[in-house]
């Protein structure tokens, strides 16, 4: 009887605390407009979702120091987004428990893939920052979800558009080392449509882990095979991996990537990259606004920002500009509002729309090559980024799959 | 022709992961203790190789990286592994685990998640042919360096009283006991060693890979699928074990690009499953 009572008292004391608690809580929600950000931490991408953090918690702090979004601060609660599953469950709970009004970030396709069909089943608006696999705002596309990062197709169509120019297309024929998982696959699938189209020949591919760190095996059949270019559809630090045994092993084929972010460049070291590769943007753009990011956060990182840290800077003030003129956090209300192809600045010589039919952002990119030997001013600089494609003359959309190329059709 | 030219290739891998997989079946076989914390050293191993290579150039970064790092050996052995020798091994496991966690995670405080660009000297870049095979002169040079430190450590065990004692000591530690001499320093000796050649092979492979937080974890795996297939206590086991991983996986890759690091699990479950102790695994009485 004692112990029911004490019970009793403890369960009418955990109520009241409950009953006590709880309007603080709702108060703190009505206060703070919170985004629930994942992104990969860990992991063949994790050095890139470090920049990813680097360049969100940027934005929020400018835009919280200017007054915020609607007069209230932005919170973004970021978590590492580990795997798919993991991924999944993530969103999941910060939808349902943690109170987020949209969800932010992904580097990974797979993962990416994964929040996505949360945000489908859960109605909410997702921006889809840093996976760039075709599918995802393809035959996956769903229209809760809007993608920022430039697709495999447009990365293979800024190199192959350059290397056509420098005649290293027609009649090559090409040997390609591909990521086994989504977006290497995709980036396989784009590659191979480009070369058809243009007269290249593919002699060769290869399928390679995502934990595969040794390509002495993979080197030795590329040159059994003598093709006349190599090709590398790989991801994250694995690019790293093979730049430098390529150098390592010296073959004597040019080497050029569908796909390389800055981070993995940079740590190849100067003397071991060559060819030329695509980015979606580097920090020596000769823009003013890219130019006063980029002084921005060197003064606070001491490290100029990779193209993770530019696309959450810019992401970021995208949702609040969206918030700001819609005055609402409302799935439907910013949805309508990012379809209706508003211009965006993005810190690049043209500014940026949300294509409404499969909500990919419609942006300039480019290639890059890189410097000759001692011409670099840093570590960081041995870069040098080609003219921005599309060229000024034409459309922005140009370098994006056209409709008829695109299965995306929103439910 | 061409597979055998990745048979030679698999040789020369084999030989780096015979580095890291040695001194970890040494030191399971001393003291009864799977070191789960053996990429952290790798990984130690490979990040001062990068901070000594900045100042005093290639050469002693590679000779000072080790020394190191084996000081910190000591460090482990005196004051964590020593308190586990005779306790339950799941309690070593969890302890040598949680040091990885840890060294990990200290190693991307101190320098970033970002990886760090590690280069070797021009002189060893590029290819040498030797008939028709193809070899990267690093390579050759790491081949060759295994081949040094594989003779001194064989050397050390079976030409040197301290190899006796430590070899007596797998075998029958109490009779060690008994005659009166102390396993303790030896197994001091033995760690240092074997984290020793861990941090070598960290910093021999930093310029061929990237060197970034999780490259311990990356290593451990196959480091343990070599020691599991040569068989505990076994010098030429492992020796055997790292040799036909690195041919195994090569062959996968020509045949079958995308199965290439699945082959060294099927590897070892075949072995295990034909020869449960490993490939040349001895009898040793205190894990029977």
């Amino acid at each position: 009887m004692l112990i029911q009572n004490r019970r009793t008292v403890l369960k009418a004391g955990a109520a009241m605390a409950v009953a006590l608690g709880c309007p603080a809580i709702v108060r703190a929600q009505a206060d703070k407009i919170k985004i629930g950000h994942l992104t990969p931490l860990t992991g063949f991408l994790g050095a890139l979702g470090e920049y990813a953090q680097l360049g969100i918690r940027m934005a929020e702090a400018e835009i919280n120091a200017a007054g915020g979004v609607m007069g209230r601060p932005l919170e973004i609660a970021s978590e590492d987004s580990v795997n798919p599953a993991t991924a999944a469950t993530k969103a999941q709970r910060m939808l349902e428990q943690d109170g987020a009004t949209v969800l932010m970030g992904e580097i990974n396709s797979a993962s990416a893939l994964t929040i996505m069909q949360v945000v489908a089943r859960n109605k909410r608006l997702y921006m889809q920052i840093g996976a760039r696999s075709d599918a995802l705002r393809g035959k996956n596309c769903n229209r809760y979800t809007f993608h920022v990062d430039i697709p495999s197709t447009v990365m293979v169509n800024s190199v192959g558009k350059a290397l056509v120019r420098d005649n290293m297309m027609k009649d090559k024929r090409f040997f390609t080392l591909t990521a086994d998982y989504l977006f290497g696959q995709d980036l396989l699938r784009a590659a191979k449509a480009f070369f058809d189209a243009n007269g290249g020949k593919l002699i060769g591919d290869e399928l390679v882990g995502t934990d595969v760190t040794d390509f002495s095996p993979y080197l030795l059949k590329i040159r059994q095979a003598k093709p006349d270019i190599v090709c590398s559809n790989l991801a994250g630090n694995q690019v790293t991996n093979l730049i430098k045994q390529y150098a390592e092993f010296g073959l004597p084929f040019p080497i050029v990537g569908f796909n390389l972010n800055t981070a993995d460049a940079w740590a190849a070291g100067e003397g071991n990259l060559s060819g030329t590769w695509p980015t979606v943007w580097y920090h020596t753009l000769e823009v003013p606004a890219s130019q006063a990011f980029v002084a921005a956060f060197i003064k606070k990182h001491g490290k100029p920002p990779e193209n993770h840290a530019w696309i959450e800077y810019v992401s970021l003030k995208m949702m609040a500009q969206a918030m700001n003129e819609t005055k609402s956090t409302d799935t439907e209300k910013l949805i309508a509002y990012f379809e209706k192809e508003t211009q965006f600045d993005i810190l690049k010589g043209r500014k940026g729309y949300f294509r409404s039919w499969d909500h990919q952002l419609i942006q300039e990119a480019y290639p890059f090559t890189v410097r000759e030997k001692g011409k670099a001013k840093d570590k960081w600089d041995f870069l040098a980024l080609g003219a921005a494609v599309p060229g000024a003359n034409e459309p922005l959309e140009v370098i994006n799959p056209p409709k008829d190329q695109n299965a995306c059709t929103m439910a | 022709m061409f597979l055998l030219e990745q048979v030679v290739n698999g040789l020369v891998l084999g030989g780096y992961y015979l580095l890291i997989a040695l001194g970890l079946s040494l030191i399971f076989s001393v003291g009864g203790i799977v070191n789960l914390a053996h990429g952290a050293f790798y990984a130690l191993g490979a990040y001062a190789s990068v901070e000594i290579t900045k100042y005093l150039g290639f050469g002693p970064a590679v000779v000072l990286s080790p020394v190191a790092v084996g000081m910190l050996g000591i460090v482990f052995e005196r004051f964590i592994l020593r308190r586990f020798y005779t306790a339950d091994p799941i309690l070593s496991l969890l302890v040598t685990f949680g040091l990885a966690m840890v060294t990990e995670q200290l190693i991307r405080i101190a320098w970033g998640a970002a990886p760090l660009s590690a280069s070797m000297p021009p002189s060893l870049k590029g290819a040498i042919f030797v008939g028709d095979f193809l070899f990267s002169r690093y390579r050759l040079m790491l081949l060759a360096v295994v081949a040094v430190v594989l003779l001194g450590v064989w050397l050390l065990l079976h030409k040197t009283s301290f190899g006796r004692v430590v070899r007596a000591g797998i075998q029958r530690p109490d009779m060690v006991a008994a005659l009166g001499i102390r396993l303790q320093p030896y197994m001091t000796a033995v760690v240092v060693l074997g984290v020793g050649m861990a941090a070598m092979g960290g910093a021999f492979f930093a310029p061929i890979t990237i060197v970034h937080p999780a490259m311990g974890a990356e290593i451990i795996t196959v480091a343990f699928v070599v020691v599991v297939i040569g068989g505990l206590g076994s010098f030429w086991g492992v020796v055997l074990a790292a040799l036909l991983v690195g041919v195994v996986r090569g062959i996968t890759i020509h045949f079958a690009p995308a199965a290439g690091e699945a082959s060294i699990y099927v590897l070892m479950f075949l072995v295990l499953l034909l020869r449960p102790r490993g490939l040349l695994g001895e009898r040793i009485e205190k894990f029977e």
